[in-house]
């Protein structure tokens, strides 16, 4: 009888844990198996129609590349960090945007009215570099080291500290 | 006149269900075993979010292109993860999502057949 006890309490402990363990994980973030690894080419053409690989943007040094689109409303809150990061940091990293599942006419609008943080944006009118990279919201932002080695990705939008913090831990820019 | 003008349409019909593409079937099949990264709990095949058609023109590309389903499986694989997969792997992260609830079972069972027994026989000493 004791020893069952005794057993009971740390196997319901254990599936209680588990539980709670289970409870704190966010379905919203799927981890990337990419991470970790090289970025795979990717061949396309920018927005303004040069063509382009993705994965060679950095052109040897760190890149950033951030996922927009103009329909995309959380892009517009995220955007102004972006902007004011991209006019500190991008002389050292590469600012690169990924315009995902858009016309042509209104992202390069979008940019307008609210200010081009990228050297250029690759275009991805069928979402197919999204999947590439396994993209699955917008805003995405992936941060690649010079090597072309993919360090981390963040799902969702950023603030001025957290880009900032990514920037000095992966790139040691600040 | 009215039954005149039906008939021929009957054949027509049925030629249409005959004429399914066997592709667009395996596309389906594998869309099935895929989950959709924004929605969550529905598979490539239910969901209409765009990621869902789009992964779902890519399965078909890559099987015009010759593909098996387990290299289209794969390739969804190395950029989403084993998340993408409807039934957890059976190896890796999902293998304990198989054999947890053998281990619960064997543990609750076992301790429920030792209190049992052990009560059965304290009722038989009394």
């Amino acid at each position: 009888m004791t020893l069952w006890r005794l057993l009971l309490i740390p196997a319901l402990a254990l599936l209680l844990g588990a539980l709670a363990l289970g409870l704190r994980h966010d379905p919203k973030q799927i981890p990337s198996p990419l991470v970790g690894k090289p970025l795979p080419a990717i061949a396309g053409q920018t927005l303004d129609g040069a063509p382009v690989d993705l994965a060679k943007a950095g052109q040897g040094g760190p890149m950033l590349i951030n996922v927009w689109a103009s329909w995309c409303e959380s892009c517009a809150v995220e955007h102004p960090v972006v902007v004011a990061a991209a006019r500190q940091f991008g002389d050292r990293v590469a600012f690169i945007g990924l315009n995902y599942r858009d016309k042509r006419e209104l992202g390069e609008a979008w940019l307008a009215q609210r200010g081009n943080a990228y050297r250029w944006s690759f275009f991805d009118p069928e979402g197919r570099a999204g999947i590439e990279l396994g993209v699955y919201g917008v805003p995405e932002t992936f941060f690649v080291a010079a090597d072309g080695t993919l360090l981390a990705k963040h799902v969702g939008p950023l603030d001025a500290d957290s880009l900032r913090g990514y920037l000095k831990t992966l790139f040691g820019v600040s | 006149m009215a039954l005149l003008l039906l008939v021929p349409l009957v054949p027509l019909v049925r030629a249409d269900v005959v004429a399914e593409d066997p592709q667009q079937r395996q596309m389906l099949e594998i869309a099935e075993k895929l989950r959709c990264a924004v929605c969550q709990n529905q598979s490539v095949a239910e969901s209409n979010a765009e990621l869902a058609q789009d992964m779902r023109r890519i399965i078909a590309e890559q099987l015009a292109a010759g593909k098996s389903e387990a290299q289209v499986i794969d390739y969804f694989r190395a950029r989403y993860g084993d998340f993408v997969l409807m039934r957890p792997p059976r190896q890796g992260s999902g293998a304990p999502l198989w054999w947890a609830p053998w281990a619960i079972l064997a543990v609750a069972g076992g301790g429920a057949f030792i209190y049992l027994r052990k009560r059965l026989r304290d009722q038989g000493d009394s």
